[in-house]
């Protein structure tokens, strides 16, 4: 195979690999970006959705992505009840208040995981997820390209709801100029819980492909927490398709380093793409 | 408080009684009381920090007072949140104008009627709008941000009667506008009115104020010093002293 031929497989995977990062990070970019709420519990609450999925799989035996139909409206309803119940409460309070409630969902939700399901490193061995398939001398595994798909799904689905539907356009007003919002006539509290649980129903979303992919274990939330950190950074803040591509940018970053520096140094690439796109443009790529 | 014109008999529409308003713990307005009728155009007038826009914050549900009441309508509104405020048809254009940058000047529109009882007139509301301000017609497909601020202006002018206001807040309008164009947006206002809206608001320009009104209240430092009819207050010894260096 010629030097380009090996190149092709880091840049495939990347790209497929960056849409599970997007996916992964479009909850947590919505959440900030309407409520200024930096949600470090938003990988945990992954992880639930990978949990559910695995639940409904090897006990109900329902399909992964089938289950998603009770996933989604699951944690979105978490996810309406966690901002209106318990988040919209501390808002008035203080910054810190909502991050450590934040903090504090993320322990419960790995130690009730932790409890139900032993920390053994579990994964969804559909009969899908180990299959691959070759294009052009490139073997892609189904999963990855799965990913890409639904990853690409969920964000025009998102990104068209929030420019063209009334609701969609009351919350990117919310988030724009509180205020001027509740002005408008706009019951920004109720507007809020509907963010949160929009944003978990693609944390749903993007649990199942997760799991589908990568094995993973109670506490596997954290490293997604991360890699989603790194993929708002890249991409800015409260844009959908900024998000989605600050995800292909880490994916490529993370297999690229991985070709040329080995597996030890992938992820050091891809935090130092984080670091200057932190220092040059501190907004994002995509941010305004 | 002095009080110079009689009492007309005509009910009310906004009837703001001796409220006390705190920001954390201290007091901003002092048993304040204030009252506007169907069809007036009442001016608030005060200096910077006198608590005008507190007072229209008041109003509008964002800041709830710590004792006293706000009556719109016969109808308690004094612990509604703004966006039931505004269901009930009591919309503030906000000072600074406070338009949503990013979304273009038809959506800023279609937002301002975002309450239910705003959304089934939409469309006649946005022709309403048009007719004002047909500049808004033209430049309906561009961002916000993009407007000048006379535009911006007309904008945040439109944006609070698509919601359908049977009492309009108006803080600090012509702040920072050209006196052209701070007469045609007073035209416009008078225009509105004569639609049958009701219309309170702030302004530090006194002379525009005593000319575009017909009664006005005198605020200063969290207390309303003196109110009555705009003709009256011109004549008012303390009045001319205070505004107009005489």
């Amino acid at each position: 195979m010629t030097a380009l031929g090996n190149l092709a497989t880091p840049l495939v995977m990347g790209v497929l690999l960056g849409g599970l990062y997007g996916l992964i990070a479009l909850g947590l970019s919505l959440v900030f970006g309407v409520m200024r709420l930096i949600n470090v519990a938003h990988g945990d609450l992954v992880i639930l959705g990978t949990y559910f999925a695995y639940f409904a799989f090897t006990i109900l035996g329902i399909d992964p992505i089938l289950s998603l139909f009770i996933g989604m409206p699951l944690l979105f309803a978490l996810g309406f009840a966690i901002q209106k119940y318990l988040m919209s409460r501390s808002f008035g309070i203080s910054m810190e208040v909502p991050l450590i409630i934040a903090f504090g969902i993320s322990l419960i939700i790995q130690n009730v995981n932790q409890i139900i399901w032993t920390p053994l490193s579990r994964g969804l061995t559909t009969s899908y997820a180990l299959e691959s398939f070759v294009v052009g001398g490139v073997r892609i595994p189904l999963a990855y390209l799965l990913d890409f798909i639904a990853a690409l799904i969920v964000m025009l689905l998102l990104s068209q709801f929030l420019r063209r539907t009334y609701l969609g356009k009351a919350i990117v007003a919310a988030s724009q100029d509180t205020r001027a919002a509740q002005l408008m006539g706009i019951n920004t509290a109720r507007i809020y819980a509907l963010t949160f649980g929009i944003a978990m129903a693609t944390a749903a979303v993007a649990g199942v492909f997760l799991g589908i992919t990568f094995p993973f274990t109670p506490i596997s939330g954290i490293a997604f927490l991360i890699i989603a950190f790194g993929v708002i950074i890249i991409g800015g803040l409260g844009s959908m398709l900024g998000t989605f591509i600050g995800g292909i940018v880490l994916g490529l970053a993370q297999t690229l380093g991985g070709y040329f520096l080995g597996a030890a140094a992938q992820m050091l690439i891809a935090y130092i793409i984080v670091l200057v796109v932190l220092a040059i443009r501190p907004q994002g790529i995509f941010g305004r | 408080m002095g009080k110079l014109s009689q009492e007309m008999p005509q009910e009310a529409l906004l009837k703001v009684s001796n409220i006390d308003v705190f920001h954390g713990s201290l007091q901003v307005l002092w048993d304040v009381s204030l009252e506007v009728k169907p069809g007036e155009i009442v001016a608030l007038i005060g200096s910077n920090g006198s608590g005008k826009s507190t007072l229209l914050n008041v109003i509008s549900g964002l800041i709830h007072p710590a004792k006293g009441s706000i009556e719109f309508d016969g109808r308690h509104i004094t612990t509604l949140d703004p966006f039931q405020v505004v269901a009930l048809g009591v919309t503030q254009v906000p000072e600074g104008r406070r338009l949503f940058p990013d979304l273009s000047v038809l959506d800023n529109l279609i937002i301002g009627s975002y309450s239910r009882n705003a959304r089934s007139k939409r469309e006649q509301n946005l022709k309403m709008v048009y007719e004002h301000f047909p500049i808004l017609k033209y430049r309906k497909d561009q961002l916000a941000k993009t407007l000048s601020g006379g535009e911006q202006q007309m904008l945040a002018l439109g944006r609070g009667l698509m919601s359908d206001p049977r009492l309009i807040l108006l803080d600090e309008m012509s702040l920072g506008l050209a006196p052209k164009v701070t007469d045609e947006l007073y035209k416009a206002l008078s225009e509105i009115r004569e639609g049958g809206i009701t219309i309170l608001f702030v302004e530090q320009n006194v002379r525009r104020s005593l000319k575009e009104a017909d009664r006005a209240y005198i605020i200063e430092v969290g207390r309303i010093v003196l109110s009555g009819n705009v003709a009256e207050l011109r004549e008012e010894e303390g009045v001319k002293k205070a505004y107009f260096g005489l």
